[in-house]
């Protein structure tokens, strides 16, 4: 089922939320809508829900305009950033909620019911909590509960409001790996907002970044990481450091773009280290430049000669080694 | 020396403090206590004890009187009408405000809460000026032989009037709270409007309307300004039981007086009874849903 966003504009008052959205995605794709609170992101998702009604424009799902349909009748799994589990219902009620609601003609009975939900449940690896509250389940529990329960009503289309957003780090980076895979077996046309970049990168087919209700870029995340469209682009992608050359010219530069070296070499820079953390396979040095008001970030693998017995305040050369490409085309 | 004696000293200090700090507690209590069997259960008792002051005969003479029964059938019949209606306004009022966005919406909300600022006598007066004899639609009403004033329609009017906000009040910062996303996830999910009210808003609201139907019927049961005003007091048909109680001690029928009067205040600890039980529903609801 493919979705096509066809020159939405949405405001609130005075604030214009989403501008000339336009937006085609395959059947079967994994997109991810990225940007900071406040872009339009969450905006756009619900207007292709059909939470939110656009001011102009149209939504197209698989060739059919549906934007003059209610959210009931858009079939479209949609799963919220705080779960919105019904909190008066056990976990099979929860699940089972969409199948129950149907017309009586379409509604299977109740043992079809309790088979396709154990089913999702067993797809989810949480058949065990079937009787239980939302309220005794952890986060990411309960996220896995929304999915199954968006997944019961076998929608066309899934939609993710910032789906990992209220978890803690590591139940996060497992439950999008999870997200990921259950998307190659499931093969559901799905969107997601998220704010974090990595998560983006990780999980997505395409990535749709997305500042003050415009859209900046759409590609694969190799794509935009490595043809940023715009500066903007390039900040969000991923740490960035900008380097004053003279008054005219200014580098760009992610903090791996960089050597290191201890003894001065030509065209390296001199810089004091203010500060050492190892971050695993790599450590980040920030480096204090003459001169400068901002600090250098740069990040070298772990085990890098220039590395070995440095100490804070101690003098450090690098040299920004920017790959072309990667700068933002304009402005 | 001097360093030695130091905890001591600080010691002893803590000491008297905590001392000090017990006897405040307990003092406070204390005054919590009198004022309350003061101000509260003294005169409960009193009222029951000028009740059955000349035996349960004369109680149950008193309270089985034709018009002790009339007023009791009245004051349940303006209960039973002016409860649900609230019920269903209240339910609707705080859908609107909690779900919708519009213009005028604080306005709404202010004019909620204007039985609770308005004494209830002037809402009495309203109805007298609207709809009595020399009132704006009195004529129009008299000529269709329609009375309202002086008669059961105004004070079921009445009673509205000071419950209205009961309900609303109530519901508004519960469904404020727990938001629309709930209602959203079933629209997703194909619940129809009734459905998703059915199965999810009203089960979500339960203990809250509960609660604000108890408050409302309390009110209801014991209003006296504003039905006094509407009523006329005509023994036997526009007397609800809170009149029948201010007729009797007029007329020095002491004993009688206070035996009806206990007939409401049974009624009134049957409400307190639900009050407390919808509480604590509620404060279980709250505390379950701390994750």
């Amino acid at each position: 089922m493919s979705i096509e966003v066809r020159d939405v504009n949405k405001r609130f008052g005075q604030f214009q939320a989403l501008q000339a959205i336009d937006l085609h995605i395959q059947s079967g794709e994994l997109v991810a809508l990225l940007g900071p609170s406040g872009c339009g992101k969450t905006s756009l998702l619900r207007i292709i829900a059909g939470l939110e009604t656009p001011d102009s424009g149209s939504i197209v799902l698989h060739g059919e305009d549906v934007s003059s349909r209610d959210v009931r009748d858009r079939n479209v799994g949609f799963v919220f950033q705080h779960y919105a589990l019904f909190r008066h219902m056990t976990v099979f009620d929860n699940v089972a909620f969409g199948l129950r609601m149907k017309p009586k003609k379409l509604r299977p009975s109740e043992a079809v019911i309790a088979a396709k939900v154990h089913e999702l449940l067993n797809l989810v690896q949480l058949d065990w909590l079937a009787d239980r509250y939302p309220e005794q389940l952890s986060g990411g529990q309960r996220q896995r509960i929304a999915l199954a329960r968006a997944l019961a009503v076998e929608p066309e289309v899934l939609l993710l409001d910032e789906p990992f957003g209220a978890l803690d780090a590591k139940v996060r980076k497992e439950l999008r790996r999870w997200l990921a895979r259950l998307h190659e077996d499931v093969h559901l046309t799905s969107v997601f907002v998220t704010h974090d970049q990595e998560e983006a990168m990780e999980v997505a087919d395409r990535i749709v970044v997305m500042n003050k209700g415009v859209i900046e870029q759409i590609g694969t995340p190799a794509q935009v990481y490595a043809n940023p469209a715009s500066e903007f682009v390039y900040h969000f992608l991923g740490d960035a450091n900008r380097l004053q050359l003279d008054e005219q010219r200014s580098v760009l530069f992610r903090p791996h773009e960089v050597r290191l070296s201890r003894e001065p070499q030509a065209d390296f820079l001199a810089g004091e280290v203010h500060g050492i953390r190892p971050l695993g396979a790599l450590t980040r040095v920030t480096l204090r430049l003459a001169g400068h008001h901002e600090p250098i970030e740069a990040e070298v693998g772990h085990d890098h000669p220039g590395l070995v017995g440095l100490g804070r305040g101690e003098r450090l050369y690098f040299q920004p080694v920017p790959s072309a490409q990667a700068q933002p085309s304009a402005g | 020396m001097t360093t030695a004696s130091l905890p001591v000293s600080a010691d002893a200090r803590a000491t008297t403090t905590r001392r000090g700090k017990q006897t405040a507690r307990r003092l406070l209590i204390g005054a919590a206590w009198l004022t309350f069997a003061l101000f509260l259960l003294l005169p409960l008792l009193i009222v029951l004890g000028e009740a059955f002051k000349q035996g349960v005969g004369t109680f149950f003479t008193a309270i089985l009187e034709p018009d002790a029964l009339a007023a009791l059938k009245l004051t349940l019949l303006a209960v039973g009408i002016s409860v649900p209606l609230n019920l269903v306004f209240g339910v609707a009022a705080a859908w609107c405000v909690s779900k919708y966005e519009f213009r005028g919406k604080s306005l709404l909300v202010t004019l909620i809460d204007l039985p609770f600022s308005v004494s209830p006598v002037i809402a009495g007066l309203i109805y007298v000026l609207l709809f009595g004899a020399q009132g704006y639609f009195g004529e129009w009403l008299s000529d269709r032989d329609i009375q309202i004033v002086f008669a059961v329609p105004g004070i079921i009017l009445a009673t509205l009037f000071v419950t209205v906000p009961f309900v609303a009040r109530e519901l508004i910062p519960l469904m404020q709270e727990q938001g629309s996303t709930e209602e959203e996830a079933a629209r997703l999910l194909g619940a129809s409007g009734w459905q998703m009210f059915w199965h999810i808003t009203l089960p979500n609201i339960k203990w809250g309307l509960i609660y604000g139907v108890v408050l409302c019927t309390a009110r209801a049961m014991g209003e006296f300004g504003a039905v006094s005003v509407v009523s006329g007091h005509i023994r036997g048909l526009t007397n609800t039981l809170p009149l029948h109680v201010e007729i009797l001690y007029n007329e020095y029928n002491h004993v009688a007086a206070f035996s009806v009067a206990s007939l409401l205040l049974a009624l009134a600890l049957v409400i307190l009874l639900l009050k407390q039980w919808s509480e604590s529903r509620i404060a279980r609801l709250k505390t379950g849903a701390q994750p």
